[in-house]
């Protein structure tokens, strides 16, 4: 392939690569607008808008963040307990159930994976489920309500299974031969050789658990038990609502342009994306190599 | 003889077989428990949920305790004109977000293939940085660009001489804008997707027409796009078999939820969620669920159907 790609003469390398670094521009763009604006000082961003570059740079906002920093560490334990729960348990259902479904010799075998893909196909849709969640498992404002309803997709199912469907059978009997029963199998034999796949299916995972509002949107109410992504959302809310009332705000004798909320919620939107950035273009690797395996099948 | 001799005892070992469960499909059946309990909740449980449909719930009543209505929920939904209109803007945006995503991820698909590899990576990398960030982050990014006051596209205009744009309350700006937040968000990943594709040719299809003379352009037209014809095809078709699948994030947060937008920004997804937890009209919602989720199926088993058709390895069962 080296020697394909070096075949475009040097005019029309110098034409993709502008094309691509100027793609690049627009897709880092936002994110460096959003830094930015989190640098800058509150009167600048009134007499100049939002900006690339930060005029009147500043760290009063982040100092801002880091004098009360109680809600936003405690929005990072909530989703790193989510994340933690979520993806450990997810890994062990998903792998657990994959694993039994890709035993050939296993009795129920077809009807188990039809069991396991119907869901594939049809669901009940949002409310059964809101009433399911809300009126029979009782977990309104339960940080479970965020962790549950995630755990298992037939769509990682199917993916397991493919790949622990090729641990050759010969090494289960020959576990079984020493006398192994299926528990001592699962742990000790399968679920090391599965590495690769439990590591790229709880890379997914973790990513969905990080990035989770949908969820604390229906559930959650309690200030206590707010994820990040929901924190993000409520204080969208709040600024919307004080900037279209400020009439009334002024009213309560509070002066908004001394309060540094604009440069404050793009501060805080920094803290709360800016880790997945930095952590996770070191995992893409193995994002590619989930998609491909995902994308052999489906 | 020998026949009569042979059969016997397999006959007698599949009798003696049939009615026991071997310990290992005991243990085995174990193991599974645990995942089979929380698919039968998770799924099962809300499958029956949609009884809620056909009743006039109340939380006090419960589901069983509740009065059947029949198709009093679906019918409120579907003589008033929303039915229509986020019907028409699910599959829509679906198909066109679609069409838009395929084109690009193809172009810059073919296009990375064309860079040296060190130089692919980082590209990749950079087109993947959407992917990691959640809706939500997207909302905020959005507003940067077009809040009415600070917003750098409206500053940018006043600094041109133009007009400022009331972004957030003029609907024939938004189409535009989803498909833009979408595409910024989808791109990395499908244009992987296909870059994958294109990695896995034959580099001798590439060899023999070098050797014919045939240029960049004629290779991309003739070896490369015929050759991920299949993928393309299995992707579309699926695309159509989730078409009434919207994306709620993006119809949620992008345009902020703003009600003046709702008639081209509103879809399945979005209004259900609206009936549900704004409106309390949980049974509506309910029957909305049910539409959504009748039409999905019958869409994804076509789907599959023709999947099957063309190309059995592919087709998801």
């Amino acid at each position: 392939m080296e020697v394909y790609a070096a075949k475009l003469g040097r005019g029309g390398q110098i034409v993709v690569n502008g094309f691509f670094l100027l793609l690049s521009a627009c897709i880092v763009a936002p994110f460096v607008l959003i830094v930015s604006v989190s640098l800058t000082t509150e009167e600048k961003l009134y007499e100049l808008g939002y900006s690339f570059f930060p005029r009147g740079f500043s760290t009063l906002a982040y100092e801002y963040l880091f004098q009360s920093p109680g809600v936003i560490l405690r929005a990072y334990g909530n989703t790193v307990f989510v994340t933690l729960v979520g993806t450990l348990l997810g890994l062990l259902l998903t792998a657990l159930i994959g694993y039994v479904i890709s035993r050939r010799d296993y009795r129920f075998r077809s009807p188990l994976t039809v069991f396991v893909f119907i869901p594939m196909m049809f669901s009940g849709g949002l409310v059964p489920f809101y009433i399911l969640m809300t009126q029979y498992l009782h977990l309104k404002d339960s940080l479970w309500a965020i962790v549950l309803p995630g755990l298992l997709s037939p769509f990682y199912v199917l993916i397991m299974k493919g790949f622990m469907g090729k641990i050759p059978y010969e090494l289960v009997e020959s576990a079984k031969m020493d006398g192994a029963g299926e528990w001592r199998i699962f742990f000790r034999l399968v679920v090391p050789l599965s590495t690769p796949a439990l590591a790229t299916l709880g890379l997914f995972m973790a990513f969905n658990y990080w990035n989770e509002w949908f969820n604390a949107l229906l559930f959650i109410n309690d200030d206590t038990k707010v994820p990040l992504q929901l924190l993000l959302v409520r204080i969208m809310n709040t600024l919307d609502f004080l900037r279209n009332n400020s009439e009334y705000i002024q009213s309560l004798g509070i002066n908004m342009s001394q309060f540094p909320n604009e440069s404050v919620r793009m501060a805080l939107v920094v803290l709360v994306a800016g880790p997945m950035m930095f952590v996770f273009p070191f995992f893409q690797k193995y994002f590619v190599q989930g998609l491909t395996v995902g994308s052999l099948k489906g | 003889m020998n026949i009569a001799n042979e059969a016997v005892p397999e006959r007698k070992a599949a009798k003696k077989r049939a009615p026991r469960i071997r310990k290992g499909d005991r243990e085995l059946s174990l193991l599974a428990l645990p995942s089979v309990l929380y698919i039968f909740v998770f799924s099962y449980l809300t499958m029956f949920g949609v009884a809620i449909a056909f009743k006039n719930y109340r939380y006090d009543m419960g589901i069983l305790g509740s009065e059947w209505v029949g198709f009093a929920n679906f019918k409120f939904f579907f003589i008033s004109e929303k039915a229509f209109i986020v019907t028409r803007n699910t599959v829509l945006y679906s198909l066109w977000f679609w069409v838009v995503t395929t084109l690009c991820a193809l172009l810059v698909a073919i296009l990375l293939n064309e860079v040296s590899r060190r130089w692919s990576k980082y590209y990749q990398t950079v087109m993947f940085l959407p992917t990691f960030v959640s809706w939500v982050v997207v909302m905020f990014l959005t507003q940067m660009f077009l809040h009415h006051d600070f917003g750098f596209v409206n500053r940018a205009l006043q600094d041109l001489g133009l007009e400022r744009v009331r972004w957030y309350l003029e609907l024939s700006h938004w189409p535009a804008i989803l498909t833009l937040a979408h595409l910024w968000k989808s791109i990395g990943f499908s244009a992987l997707v296909y870059y994958a594709g294109i990695v896995a040719i034959d580099p001798s299809y590439y060899e023999a027409a070098r050797i014919d003379g045939a240029t960049r352009f004629q290779m991309a037209r003739k070896i490369t796009l015929p050759m991920l014809t299949p993928l393309i095809v299995i992707l579309m078709i699926m695309a159509i078999g989730s078409m009434f699948r919207g994306d709620f994030g993006l119809h949620f947060f992008v345009p902020n939820n703003s009600p003046l937008l709702f008639n081209v920004t509103d879809i399945i997804d979005t209004f259900v969620y609206r009936a549900l937890a704004v409106s309390g009209d949980v049974a509506m919602a309910a029957a909305v669920g049910l539409y959504q989720s009748v039409v999905g199926f019958v869409l994804v088993v076509a789907a599959n159907y023709t999947i099957r058709k063309i190309s059995e390895e592919n087709s998801l069962w």
